[in-house]
């Protein structure tokens, strides 16, 4: 097959081709993330001090959901998906994705799913105001108008991940070059197609929670009504039977872009690959059973609340396999320290905290004092914002140069690193004091007392917005006028994507298929 | 030359460039914006004004997206028949459709888990058992758990409905169906023409007895047993159970059709016919799902 | 000699300071152990917790701190080649487990004492409403709401900030829940609309208040104070507004407590007979139909009338503020399934009297109608 390009307009708006389709990925990802980040610059300016400054309340309350529903199915996931279809094709020796007109489809409604989401801000009543978990009654019977493009919306996004997810199991199932047998796989592609089993297990059952919420919202249902024999708890179950394996769905393949990268700056083969294979499906078994820790407020039997704690604690077995191993393959390496391995360590530092204070909110007694507390805020952004973001932030400096050919600015991406990594940190420590102080999450004023540290995240947030402005120039920079990259950019670098490619790499990747021994 | 693999490869089919994705994709925006738009509408439970464009959106783009799926399932025809498909994309298609049916089955799994939860717990947490003794005695001390729960807490009533008249009619319907499936599909791999032909369009119109059966149900549910979505729980699972049931049997009975034509048309061979089989496992998911429902939703 | 001993004191005695400085800010910082005998244990394996995790930390970034300084390519040039131990994977993995084990065990006994809410002293039903706390007494014959007492204007216009702040900014409210000290007090939490979630740290006691189900949960006080707490579900608009008051007294004074409040009841059913017998005209209803339509009604439907497009309807030349009265009087005092609350028990007939007047009267919906407290009457024994 000749490697010709496509162009104009019609190249992205019909390409079938992988690489294409992840850098929309991955640049739509990017916006989103600017868009949703604003919307956390509005939360932090009204939290600066005390009192009402800026916005109404309800406005607040869109922010914050809208916020939440953007970063984790706008920013996030896109950006994993983006990775995967860069990415597995050239690690597995395959040419494409499996289903490549699919592909193009599951990327294309993602922009207009979330048109639909944002143009509910111009409807009347505003948009979602129910926080990103929806619970029923508030976005039922009180939803604003715009709940019903919300529900639409979802729909969509859910398609979207069904598909992209069929295609990445069934390109590892079906494209590895010969002799890439499942255990040689690189560890990012363990990693995606576990997380693909989960989004197949959990979106379908998501689109069902908010089909539920359309049809007693507009068709007489109660599934959420106890008039009617319903629950509002049980809202809550199904939503949480989605949401837990939903926050593994995010850090997964971050779990996999760290493994990539630790051993290839520290020279040194990956440590205990098959009990990393083998953690990362027992997270994902155990991600099935421990939703009701989101719900230990919600009057469960006490039977109940014992099984999901220490379902809950159990995760901590195998994610932290994943952590010793990861600092044993470093151990006695011969370590050098580029940008994207300070990335990979300050995840893996900073996702160990929020995967603490993650342990100390499985347990039930104790959890009733953190709960819906600012304490579940910081522990949640630990785990994705320098758990999942710096997981593709890692990613995206390690592939740059193999997707472009160019070299990023070494200063500059230190810059970026260092400044994200005292940011992210004065912006979300303090959140742990407020909220154990006994600040609630989603309110839009709070008492003096938790002033100060709400300065401090206000400040911090600032700043970390304005790095990852910078972090967009410092790319920009590279992809305009970059140095041109070594076809191994990193020496201790290993895979297909780095032997048996040059960079950038072609557009259309193995014609005929490497060998692999 | 290690020819197995490097045959199997050198023949993968990467297709060229298609308008139909992003034509899929604006089409399935304006069914949800037209859609929101016209169940607000035409429920009368938000106040949209005078807004009354959703209907005709949400039916246009409808129309665009049927138009998109031919044309574009046309294309993968025209190639499949233009023998540019190897056996590896003949897989790749086969494990996508599976992975496809599982998602649909969590799907299911949703709506089952609310009625087991439902029957499990709510009702009789409702009526005062475990940790709900006070929910019983303070908020509805006339609530009577039962299943099927004819009388909801806020007093609406309604009527149960039974396993063996229509429901075991229809059982047997789609039982019937997958064994002309199963025969039908035998008969492709003996290449026989006829009966492939016969019996494919025979389990089309079991498909389509079963449905106008269920729509019988549906009319002697709402006229006369009082039987409603809006009749509390009981009412919410039945339909949305047996609805997208019905939804996913008239998918497979359409599918069936166009099977049932291209059979006519000659184009399935007794080794390239990943539609066949694709067309097969739906319904014979579905009517799995139905097995299921039969049990949970009108036996217990 | 004695500059450096000056030195070295002056240094000891700063030092000393930050510390105490320190130690006071990580109280601020940390969570509150509370009052009671569960709130202290929580607080006691929340403590625990903390520091295996400080441990925990100390071993895995310590290791890996030594690689960054010991393995740096600078020092280490060649990689060692392993890259696989069983044993070490066994290790790792049982370490934890016992671990888990180790702070499993207290959690259980803690999690079981707390939901244990049997042979209770007495009862109270939370009820939880946008955006108020209403509190009934099944022992005693006492039920009425909490509301923030916080001024609005403290916080709602945004250039508040000649108002100055009290120290119980937002977590003070009009009538407090009063309980008796070192009594098993029961609490059935359930909510009215949306779900709401009832917290107050010190007794570490925080339930949803869950439409249509009743949660139990208990407290048993030892020490008189005054406790605060919020409501930690999201629960629209004003869910950061809808402060919680916990108040225990010893045993006298509530009996103390309880004699106020049964005379207070009954001074409100004679005001009421009053009112109801009283003469009552336009212009005294709309004064205080203004007041309590400010204080009550304001916060959905807007001092102006205007409501929030998409939310709250608006009351200005609304169909039912302009329509029959008997409709507008359903509407405020039954409440209705759209998410207007029945306001039947919370105001009294002439304030219920005198707000529907007002909204008949005020922001141009001149429709003349007066409404007395003795229509109110009659439509409540109509009901
Ligand atoms: C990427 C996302 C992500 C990840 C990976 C996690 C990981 C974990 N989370 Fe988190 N969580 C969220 C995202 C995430 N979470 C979000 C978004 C919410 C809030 C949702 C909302 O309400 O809006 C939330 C809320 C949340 C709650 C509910 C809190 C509440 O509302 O009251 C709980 C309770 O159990 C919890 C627990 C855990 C646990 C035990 C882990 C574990 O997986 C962590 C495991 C990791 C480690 C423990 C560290 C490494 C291990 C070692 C070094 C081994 C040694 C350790 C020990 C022996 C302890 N999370
Ligand atoms: C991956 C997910 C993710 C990420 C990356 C973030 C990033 C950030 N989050 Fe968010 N957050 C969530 C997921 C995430 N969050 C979720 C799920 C919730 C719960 C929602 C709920 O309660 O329902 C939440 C809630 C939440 C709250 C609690 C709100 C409340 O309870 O009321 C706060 C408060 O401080 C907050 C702050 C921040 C900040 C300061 C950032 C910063 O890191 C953001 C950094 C900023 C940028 C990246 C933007 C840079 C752009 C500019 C400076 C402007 C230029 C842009 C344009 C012109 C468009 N987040
Ligand atoms: C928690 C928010 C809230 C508060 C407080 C509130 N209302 Fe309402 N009100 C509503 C909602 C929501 C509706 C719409 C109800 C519906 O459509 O079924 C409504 C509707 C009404 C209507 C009917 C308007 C119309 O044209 O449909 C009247 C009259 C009214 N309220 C009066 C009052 C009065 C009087 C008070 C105070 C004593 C009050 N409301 C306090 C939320 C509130
Ligand atoms: Cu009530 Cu939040
Ligand atoms: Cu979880």
């Amino acid at each position: 097959m000749s490697d010709h390009h496509p162009t104009g307009i019609t190249r992205w708006l019909y390409t079938t081709n992988h690489k294409d389709i992840g850098s929309m990925y991955l640049w739509f990802s990017f916006i989103m993330f600017l868009i949703g980040g604003a919307m956390a610059m509005v939360i932090r300016a009204e939290l600066y001090q005390p009192g009402l400054q800026f916005v109404q309340p309800e406005f607040f309350n869109q922010m914050t959901t809208m916020h939440g529903l953007i970063m984790v199915f706008g920013a996030v996931m896109p950006s994993m998906v983006g990775l995967a279809n860069w990415l597995i094709p050239m690690m597995i020796g395959a040419p494409d994705m499996a289903l490549p007109r699919m592909n193009n489809w599951s990327f294309w409604i993602l922009p207009f799913a979330f048109t639909l989401l944002l143009s509910s801000f111009l409807m009347e009543g505003g948009a979602p105001n129910f926080g990103w978990t929806f619970y029923a009654p508030l976005s039922t019977t009180y939803g604003p108008p715009s709940t019903d493009f919300f529900i639409l919306g979802v729909h969509m996004m859910g398609i979207s991940s069904i598909m992209g997810a069929i295609n990445v199991i069934v390109t590892v199932f079906n494209m590895r070059a010969p002799g890439m047998t499942l255990m040689k796989m690189p560890l990012f592609v363990w990693t995606w197609l576990i997380t693909a089993f989960l989004l197949i297990m959990v979106m379908p059952v998501l689109a069902g929670t908010v089909t539920m919420m359309l049809t007693d919202r507009h068709f007489g249902t109660s599934f959420f009504d106890a008039a009617g024999g319903g629950d509002p708890v049980m809202f809550q179950h199904i939503f949480w039977f989605f949401g837990h394996p939903e926050v593994y769905i995010m850090i997964l393949p971050a779990f996999g872009v760290v493994s990539e990268i630790i051993p290839a700056f520290s020279r040194k083969k990956l440590f205990g690959y098959s009990s990393m294979v083998y953690a990362t499906a027992s997270i994902a078994l155990l991600s099935f059973i421990v939703w009701a820790h989101h719900m230990f407020a919600v009057g469960m039997p006490v039977a109940g609340e014992l099984f999901f704690m220490i379902a809950t604690m159990l995760i901590a077995v195998p994610t932290g396999v994943k952590v010793f191993n990861w600092v044993a393959t470093m151990w006695q390496g011969s370590l050098t320290f580029e940008t994207p391995m300070l990335f990979s360590i300050a995840f893996v530092i900073l996702f160990t905290i929020g995967g603490f204070s993650g342990v100390m909110l499985a347990m039930a007694p104790v959890d009733f004092q953190y709960h819906d507390t600012y304490f579940v805020v910081a522990h949640f952004h630990y785990v994705l914002f320098p758990g999942a973001i710096f997981g593709t932030t890692a990613a995206v400096y390690y592939w740059l140069p193999k997707w472009t050919g160019k070299m990023y600015n070494e200063t500059s991406g230190k810059i970026h690193f260092w400044l994200s990594m005292i940011f992210v940190n004065l912006t979300f420590f303090p959140m742990h004091f407020s909220g154990l102080a006994g600040m609630p999450r989603r309110i839009p004023d709070y008492n003096m007392m938790f002033a100060d540290f709400n300065m401090w995240a206000s400040i911090g947030a600032f700043g970390l917005g304005l790095t990852q402005v910078y972090f967009l120039v410092t790319i920009i920079m590279a992809i305009r006028g970059g140095k041109k990259a070594d076809e191994k950019q990193w020496d201790g670098a290993t895979g297909l994507e780095w032997d048996a490619l040059p960079s950038p790499a072609p557009y259309h990747t193995f014609s005929t298929p490497p060998k692999v021994d | 030359m290690s020819t197995e693999t490097e045959e199997k490869y050198e023949s993968y089919y990467v297709p060229e460039q298609s308008p139909w994705p992003i034509v899929g994709a604006v089409a399935l925006f304006f069914i949800a914006y037209g859609g929101a738009n016209f169940i607000q509408q035409s429920t009368d439970t938000v106040d949209t004004g005078d807004a009354s464009w959703g209907g005709l959106v949400f039916m246009a783009a409808l129309a665009v997206m049927i138009y998109m799926v031919f044309r574009w399932w046309g294309d993968v025809i025209k190639e499949s028949m233009d023998g540019l498909y190897s056996a590896q994309m003949d897989r790749s298609f086969k494990q996508g459709m599976l992975w496809f049916i599982s998602s649909e089955v969590m799907f299911f799994a949703a709506f089952f888990g609310a009625l087991l939860y439902v029957r499990q717990f709510v009702i009789p947490w409702l009526g005062g058992e475990g940790n709900n003794m006070m929910t019983h005695a303070i908020i509805w001390p006339e609530f009577a758990p039962q299943w099927p729960l004819t009388t909801t807490p806020d007093g609406t009533t309604t009527t149960g409905m039974g396993a063996w008249g229509l429901p075991a009619i229809n059982t047997a319907i789609l039982l019937t169906s997958s064994w002309t499936l199963t025969i039908a599909h035998h008969a492709l791999k003996a290449n026989n023409r006829q009966a492939l032909l016969n019996y494919t369009s025979l389990t089309a119109l079991l498909g389509i007895i079963f449905l106008a059966l269920q729509v019988m149900e549906y009319h002697h549910a709402y006229t006369e047993m009082g039987l409603t979505l809006g009749s509390g729980i009981y009412g919410s699972t039945f339909f949305m159970l047996t609805g997208f049931h019905g939804f996913h049997v008239t998918l497979g009975t359409i599918f069936l059709i166009v099977l049932s034509i291209r059979c006519a048309k000659g184009h399935f061979t007794e080794k390239h016919h990943f539609a066949y089989e694709a067309g097969a496992w739906y319904w014979h998911f579905v009517d799995v799902v139905w097995l299921f429902l039969f049990i949970f939703v009108y036996l217990m | 000699m004695a500059i450096r001993r000056k030195l070295i004191a002056g240094i000891a005695s700063s030092l000393s300071i930050m510390l105490s400085g320190a130690v006071q800010a990580v109280a601020e910082m940390n969570m509150r152990p509370g009052v009671t005998e569960t709130s202290i244990e929580a607080y006691e394996l929340h403590m625990l917790v903390v520091w295996v995790m400080v441990a925990i930390s100390f071993v895995v970034f310590g290791a890996m701190f030594y690689s960054f300084i010991f393995h740096r390519k600078s020092k280490h040039p060649t990689p060692a080649t392993f890259s696989h131990s069983t044993k070490m994977e066994i290790i790792w993995t049982t370490i934890p487990v016992l671990i888990l084990i180790y702070l499993t065990i207290p959690a259980v006994s803690l999690l079981i004492k707390m939901e244990d809410a049997s042979d209770p002293e007495m009862s109270i039903q939370i009820t939880g409403s946008q955006w108020k706390w209403h509190y009934k007494y099944m022992d005693q014959d006492i039920e009425f709401f909490s509301n923030l007492a916080t001024p609005r204007e403290q916080f709602e216009d945004f250039n508040a900030d000649g108002q100055t702040k009290g120290e119980n900014y937002l977590l003070e409210v009009d009538n407090e829940m009063v309980i008796p000290i070192n009594t098993k007090v029961r609490f059935l939490v359930t909510a009215e609309d949306v779900i709401h979630s009832w917290w107050v740290p010190e007794i570490a006691v925080k339930k949803d208040a869950i439409p249509g189900f009743i949660n139990e949960t208990w407290t048993n006080i030892p020490t008189p104070g005054t406790y605060r707490g919020q409501c930690t579900e999201l629960c629209g608009k004003d869910h950061g507004f809808m402060p919680i008051v916990v108040k225990a007294v010893s045993k006298e004074n509530f009996a103390k407590w309880v004699a106020s409040k049964d005379a207070e009841r009954l001074a409100a059913e004679e005001a009421a007979a009053v009112a109801v017998a009283a003469s009552w005209d336009l212009d005294k209803l709309m004064a205080l139909g203004k007041t309590a339509y400010d204080a009550k009604c304001a916060m959905c439907h807007q001092v102006d009338g205007s409501g929030v497009a998409g939310a709250f309807p608006a009351l200005k030349g609304s169909v039912i503020a302009t329509g029959p009265v008997a409709a507008h009087m359903t509407m405020v005092v039954d409440g209705s399934t759209g998410g207007m609350q029945a306001f039947g028990k919370q105001l009294s007939d002439a304030e219920l009297a005198a707000v529907i007047t007002y909204e008949r009267n005020a922001w141009g919906n001149n429709t003349g109608d007066t409404v007395t407290p003795a229509d109110i009457q009659a439509f409540k024994a109509g009901n």
